[in-house]
């Protein structure tokens, strides 16, 4: 773990750093501990997960992160891009809900951050239709949320995160509540979106197969506490494709995840 | 005017029109029934009128009766508006403050749970005869707009609250794009209830006022003709305050669905 740490450390002096968490902990009202102490760098335009078992505290991490809660020691910090255009938000967050505006059509949805910076109008309708081609959503900018499905919910949860152009994009086991076959098909859309954008991802997942096949690096965190586990960089021919998730790399690296998670699951009974 | 879809199956149009036809056959057989009684029996019109009767004074009074009406009705809307207004701001400040919740929360509830009869002869002493009974409408309507418009104000998606969070929305902002439209069903709730209790609260303040002279509501009507004997016209008067609260129902019910169809799971139809 800690080798890996440094190797990272050192790429860190070439590429500057996205997010960077040093000695985070947090503890929640009711004494539960739920995070640390947490460290966690992370280069700009790399695709990590966060891998490890409910309530680990990576959803946690990830809030901390989105500033959406102080860690309770340490420091949180994230870089934010300058002068951009658009005020103040580096980061988009998708959460594990859709959680979109039942009230109102997909295009306003998606357009809710950019309403609540006040762009202007005309702008704001260019890059929301932006948005939504670029989940593929381009038809259903008129529909209401309760029409969609499922998959679709999901791709506008997708596109309003991306429509302030964010650097970071924050996902919060985004697409856990789907099915498989949909599941494939947004992980594919997702990294096909990665490598267009370059955004930085930190992707929270329970799930060793879709940590493997999406990211760069997979962070296996420890029970709660969470801690890191182990540092797994993946490594494989870019772009991946459908033929990454036969092969027998990808087998070969979902069995070291698998290994490196199995300490954190120990004594878990519930689970 | 389907209240609840009860089966899974969907109801044929033969089924819907069964349950619309039925209430109107027995509201016909019921008063076929009373018209009958009251004339083989020879019921006096001051004990109980036959509807013929009921009908004929209310064609013959309507003079009187819609003038009554009217007041009653103008009434109500004042008690129905000053309680939306009032309750919805109510909670909103209760909203933005707790120690203001805190501090006035009880006092809402106190003057919900006292019977308005028995507040409407102290609101006459102090207050104007018409104010009065305006306030004593508003008092019994307001609690449940008040009431269903905190409870939604706090039924916020945490994560939508967490988003508007990360998005730096102002206070204003968060109130109009998240607060507002996540309480709006539960406010149109309060309303559709706060109608029905504005009408009631106008009438309960009528009957405590008694003695008036022109252009007093209906339910004064009904006293005044309760005092004469003139029953046929308490029917009739009755009659009319019936359909006026149906109407008011109807009307907020309507505005609450039209308002609320595309997205609500309340104003959704079955099929989806």
């Amino acid at each position: 773990m800690s080798d890996v740490k440094i190797s990272s450390g050192v790429e860190a002096g070439l590429t500057a750093l996205a997010v960077s968490l040093r000695d985070v902990t947090k503890t929640y009202d009711n004494g539960v501990m739920a995070l640390g102490p947490f460290d966690l760098a992370v280069r700009k335009g790399e695709f990590i997960s966060l891998l490890g078992p409910s309530g680990c505290g990576k959803s946690t991490a990830l809030r901390l992160i989105a500033g959406l809660g102080a860690p309770s020691s340490g420091t949180v910090r994230v870089s934010r891009h300058e002068g951009a255009a658009q005020p103040g938000h580096g980061i988009g967050f998708v959460f594990q809900e859709p959680t979109l505006m039942p009230w109102t059509s997909v295009r306003e949805n998606v357009r809710l951050p950019l309403k609540l910076a006040r762009v202007p109008k005309a702008e704001a309708r260019a890059r929301v239709d932006e948005a939504l081609a670029s989940v593929g959503l381009a038809e259903f900018t008129d529909a209401f949320p309760r029409e969609l499905s499922g998959g679709m919910k999901m791709r506008v949860s997708l596109a309003r995160a991306l429509v302030t152009d964010p650097d970071i994009l924050l996902m919060d086991e985004p697409f856990a509540a789907l099915d498989e076959i949909t599941r494939f098909r947004l992980n594919n859309d997702l990294l096909a979106l990665w490598r267009g954008l370059g955004k930085t991802v930190i992707f929270v997942t329970h799930s060793v197969f879709e940590s493997v096949y999406l990211s760069q690096r997979v962070v296996v965190m420890t029970a709660r506490p969470g801690r890191i586990q182990a540092d797994i960089r993946i490594e494989t021919v870019e772009p991946r494709g459908e033929e990454f998730r036969t092969s027998s790399a990808y087998a070969d690296y979902c069995r070291k995840v698998s290994a490196a998670l199995a300490p954190s699951y120990s004594g878990q009974s519930m689970l | 005017m389907s209240a609840q879809s009860s089966a899974p199956a969907k109801p044929s149009a033969a089924q819907r029109a069964v349950r619309f036809v039925l209430p109107i056959i027995v509201f016909a057989a019921g008063l076929a029934a009373w018209e009958l009684v009251v004339r083989v029996k020879e019921v006096p019109p001051y004990v109980l009128p036959a509807p013929s009767a009921i009908f004929l004074t209310l064609i013959n009074d309507w003079a009187v009766l819609s003038q009554s009406l009217a007041t009653t009705l103008l009434t109500t809307l004042e008690g129905f508006v000053a309680a939306s207004i009032g309750g919805i701001a109510l909670a909103l400040l209760f909203n933005q403050s707790k120690w203001v919740e805190y501090s006035l929360f009880p006092y809402a509830v106190v003057l919900q749970v006292t019977p308005v009869i028995a507040i409407a002869p102290l609101l006459l002493i102090y207050l104007e005869q018409q104010t009065a009974v305006v306030v004593c409408a508003f008092i019994v309507a307001f609690f449940p707009v008040l009431s269903n418009t905190t409870l939604g104000l706090n039924s916020v998606d945490r994560n939508l609250a967490g988003l508007f969070q990360l998005y730096e929305a102002s206070g204003p902002q968060t109130l109009r794009f998240l607060k507002l439209p996540s309480a709006l069903p539960y406010i149109l709730g309060g309303l559709r209830i706060a109608g029905g209790l504005s009408l009631i609260g106008a009438v309960v303040a009528e009957i405590a006022a008694g003695t008036a002279g022109a252009g007093s509501g209906l339910a004064y009507r009904i006293a005044e003709s309760g005092y004469r004997l003139n029953i046929p016209r308490m029917f009739a008067a009755l009659l009319l305050l019936s359909l006026a609260g149906i109407v008011i129902y109807g009307l907020l019910a309507l505005i609450s669905h039209l308002v609320l169809r595309r997205w609500h799971e309340s104003a959704l139809g079955k099929e989806s």
